[in-house]
């Protein structure tokens, strides 16, 4: 009964402590408001039709019929009793939802345009993955770094706003191990319906696992991530598809796939594409010292330091057609990164045309004294050496 | 014979009128030029949404199309549609009475409403807002968009709203025929007053926290901004004091209108006048105590929560005993089944599954799951738009001989109808399954699990807008094409049927004497 009501209804699943209760209350306040309009809109139609006009004289006239203080009464004390009973089982329910039980496990939980990052007692930090153990209570402490969002995951019926400046609480037991979509339910901005992420509920021996560094992708196969994302990212199949904060133990590589994982981790990709898509940003194809028309009119070469600078101050030099949307990334990229992310543009950029060769003068001048002509290639190699040397202990 | 409309001809005597009914014209032509633009955009987004990914416009610009399209609606739609349009026309007829109190503020009170959407849709065409029409902060504060031409707007339409409250007040106070008491004015009136009432009070509420979002958003003020001691939660407590009371600015009116059709067209007395007459306040009242309903999941105390919702409930009571009311007034009457009426059955249809899924909303624990998704988008279409908007096309087909002095067509008027009724439920009926299926609002992509729904809602979508286009279209070509109106088409007891259609310009060739009451269906009809 309840799975054929669930279906009905399109209800998703009840993977959650609270969500066969909830459910049960839906189907008991859905059923008697789809009969009571019915009941209504049909009684209407019948008199309508039972009484209607047989004549059309102005003088014709009907009966004179006050309802009896009884009929309506009743009628609304019937009601009252009914909505005083739905209000005691929600409010109920809504009181054991809000108030996380005391030996709940806690993860902190931030929102920021568009990305959920979680990070756990133990040093775990993640980003879009909220992996928990079932069968165990999770208490989420939650805030957002600019706008509100809001922590919705359907399976669980749980749902809470973070705000900036406050930390809110919530709390949830997944019933059984698998994965539930989270989405961002308040709107936040241009990419608000691409903050998606998953709670991904493990045993709790495969938790542990986790936890002590074994690969996620070892017990659970992550879900596609939001379209957009998806085009967005261009990825092979040899990294997820959408940006997963799980930073694995890793063989050597080289620095532009470092790059292509930095830029995975931290969410640049839900805007900028590899593959010369235009989306909310600019993409990164054949950019790399590449003249960008700016939006104030001036048009730059995309150099190294433009594109730092593009990263820590995104707002001072924008491109032309694009939106000033992109936060700072000002103390968020270690410096290495940054360089990785460099030469991940560099690497998927066309190679530079080599620059047409000046003509060659007709006259030599002359060259000043002291320079490099004059330099013996051996003898700087050596000081090179030397200098070096006293550098580096 | 000279009548409102042929006294005075040129475009100068429309301008600088101070006839409300002329008045009240020019706002039912207004409203429903920005029904129009308001429903363009809801097609563009419903088309959007065939396909979960891109289908037809940016994200951007689907974000900025959600919020004009709220926007539009809520302030150039539905909450001046009936009460300045209808309201104005009607008001002083029914009360016997030869203009409003104010005819030259009424007058000032479409001006502001022209300044007012004149601004919005500048904001429409430049850069236009994103913010969604409830401007949360601190968003609303940091959009690149610019949002301060729409909130200004939107700010200055709210003077409109007010002085057409203080106007209609005045009016029932001070014009009442010889004799009218408060109880023997027709329903439509006390809706008015009721609505009058929250307008007054709600709308200068409205008014100064939009003008603290513009400080934020234009001059960077910091008032929501948390790292400079402001509270975002703070203006959602405030714009929900107003913007949950402006639901029953848009649905009052309308139920005003339900008791007037419901008694015309059944020619029965309403089953309770007291009953109608005093859940209005009821209504009024409560309504003003249950903003918090809109932000169970936002962070409020839990004690707020349940407070909140045990309150909004109320509100249904009251609502149901309207129904009630109108329901049983069917009952033993002479019914008549004709275009008014049928909007009638689609409105009560439409009101009580919104009603009561409203009351499901207010049952806090059902509300976590259902809060910002499509099931509240559902919700407030069904009870909201659909409501007012029927009771808007009931009003406009019941009222079109009085006002024009043409009768529409029968047959054209019910196909109509019955299209806009099945085009609506077959939009927004699976929205509420959407929401659900755990889909939010305000999502430019979504998963591929919602899409079918989402086709449905959309195909839904083009039977309504073909609905709506099939009754302008007739009602325009009734004005050239319809029978001359008599003065009472529907045998109706209510004032505004003693007076010839289209009405004269000081309302009643001579003054009224109203002898019975507007709902005395046990006495003859005496010839006019």
């Amino acid at each position: 009964m309840n799975d054929f009501l669930r279906r009905l209804l399109f209800l998703p699943e009840q993977a959650s402590s609270v969500a066969r209760e909830i459910d049960t209350l839906h189907y008991f306040v859905i059923g008697i408001t789809m009969v009571g309009a019915t009941g209504v809109f049909i009684a209407a139609l019948w008199w309508s039709i039972r009484y209607r006009a047989r004549s059309f004289e102005a003088s014709s006239t009907t009966p004179q019929v006050q309802a009896g203080l009884a009929v309506e009464g009743g009628l609304l004390a019937f009601l009252v009793v009914l909505f005083i009973v739905f209000w005691v089982v929600g409010f109920s329910q809504y009181l054991r939802m809000r108030i996380p039980p005391r030996d709940a496990m806690v993860v902190y939980v931030t929102g920021k345009q568009w990305m959920w990052k979680f990070a756990y007692p133990e040093g775990k930090q993640t980003i879009n993955t909220l992996v928990v153990p079932a069968n165990r209570n999770v208490q989420l402490v939650m805030t957002s770094r600019d706008v509100i969002h809001s922590f919705y995951v359907p399976a669980f019926r749980v749902k809470q706003d973070v705000l900036p400046g406050r930390y809110y609480t919530t709390w949830f037991r997944a019933t059984r191990p698998g994965t539930y979509r989270i989405y961002c339910a308040e709107y936040c901005g241009l990419s608000h319906s691409a903050m998606w992420g998953d709670v991904v509920a493990l045993e709790a021996d495969d938790y542990e696992r986790w936890l002590e560094g074994e690969p996620l992708e070892n017990f659970v196969q992550l879900p596609p991530g939001p379209p957009m994302a998806r085009v967005a990212t261009g990825l092979g199949p040899d990294l997820p598809a959408y940006p997963r904060g799980i930073a694995e133990a890793s063989q050597p590589r080289s620095m532009a796939d470092w790059g292509r994982e930095v830029a995975a981790l931290k969410g640049c990709l839900a805007c900028h594409t590899l593959d010369g898509q235009p989306h909310i940003g600019p993409t990164w194809r054949n950019l790399w010292y590449r003249e960008t028309p700016l939006a104030d009119g001036r048009v730059i070469i995309a150099d190294e330091a433009y594109l730092t600078r593009s990263m820590m101050d995104p707002m001072l030099e924008l491109v032309q057609g694009y939106a000033p949307v992109m936060p700072t990334y000002q103390g968020l990229l270690e410096p290495a990164e940054v360089g990785a992310i460099l030469e991940l543009i560099r690497s998927i950029s066309e190679p530079l045309p080599t620059p047409a060769r000046a003509p060659e003068p007709l006259v030599r001048p002359p060259l000043p004294p002291g320079s490099l002509d004059r330099v013996d290639p051996a003898r700087a190699l050596e000081f090179i050496r030397e200098t070096s040397e006293r550098v580096t202990p | 014979m000279k009548n409102y409309l042929n006294c005075e001809t040129t475009i100068w005597s429309w301008l600088s009128t101070k006839d409300h009914k002329r008045i009240g014209v020019m706002f039912l032509v207004s409203v429903t030029l920005f029904l129009l633009v308001g429903g363009v955009f809801a097609l563009i987004l419903r088309l959007e949404h065939l396909t979960p990914g891109p289908t037809l416009v940016s994200p951007n610009m689907y974000n900025q199309l959600f919020t004009l399209h709220g926007v539009v609606m809520v302030w150039l739609f539905l909450i001046p549609a009936i009460p300045a349009g209808f309201g104005n026309f009607f008001l002083p007829i029914m009360l016997g009475a030869k203009d409003v109190a104010f005819p030259r503020l009424n007058l000032a009170s479409l001006y502001i409403f022209w300044i007012g959407a004149i601004l919005t849709i500048y904001g429409v065409l430049d850069r236009a807002a994103d913010t969604g029409w409830t401007f949360y902060p601190p968003y609303s504060s940091q959009t690149y968009t610019k949002a301060t031409p729409v909130l200004l707007g939107v700010f200055v339409l709210g003077w409109s709203t007010i002085i057409t409250g203080v106007n209609f007040i005045t009016t029932i106070h001070t014009l009442r025929a010889k004799g009218m008491r408060f109880m023997d004015m027709p329903l439509f009136a006390w809706a008015l007053y009721g609505v009058s009432i929250i307008q007054i009070l709600g709308t200068p509420v409205l008014g100064i926290i939009l003008l603290m979002v513009v400080m934020d958003h234009s001059f960077d003020w910091g008032l929501f901004d948390p790292a400079r001691g402001g509270d975002p939660l703070i203006y959602q407590h405030i714009f929900w004091f107003y913007s949950h009371p402006a639901v029953y600015i848009m649905i009052l009116p309308p139920m005003g209108v339900v008791s007037e059709i419901v008694t015309s067209m059944a020619h029965k007395n309403p089953l309770s006048y007291k009953a109608i007459a005093y859940s209005t306040f009821g209504i009024a009242f409560v309504g003003f105590l249950t903003w918090g309903h809109h932000m169970f999941t936002s962070g409020m105390s839990e004690l707020n929560a349940g407070i909140f919702g045990i309150l909004s409930m109320g509100v249904a009571v009251f609502s149901a005993i309207k129904v009630f009311t109108w329901t049983g007034t069917l009952y033993r009457g002479s019914v008549w089944i004709r275009t008014p009426l049928v909007y009638i059955f689609a409105f009560l249809f439409l009101f009580i599954f919104g009603g009561m899924t409203g009351v499901a909303v207010a049952a806090t624990s059902l509300d976590v799951h259902w809060h910002d998704t499509y099931f509240v988008v559902a919700h407030f279409h069904f009870i909201m738009v659909g409501a007012s908007l029927t009771a808007f096309l009931a009003a406009l087909h019941y009222w079109w001989p009085k006002i024009t002095g043409k009768m529409y067509f029968e047959g054209w008027g019910v196909a109509g109808a019955i299209l806009v009724f099945l085009g609506f439920v077959g939009t927004f009926f699976p929205q509420f399954l959407l929401g659900n299926a755990g889909m939010p609002r305000r999502y430019y992509h979504y998963s591929e699990q919602f899409q079918a729904l989402n086709v449905l809602s959309t195909a839904g979508s083009w039977v309504l807008a073909l609905g709506l286009l099939l009754v302008l279209v007739t009602l325009i070509w009734s004005l050239v094409a319809g029978e001359k109106a008599p003065a009472n088409p529907w045998n109706s007891r209510s004032y505004e049927w003693m007076t010839p259609s289209p009405p004269p310009k000081e309302n009643f060739p001579e003054t009224p004497r109203f002898v019975r009451g507007p709902y005395d269906y046990h006495l003859p009809l005496e010839p006019p």
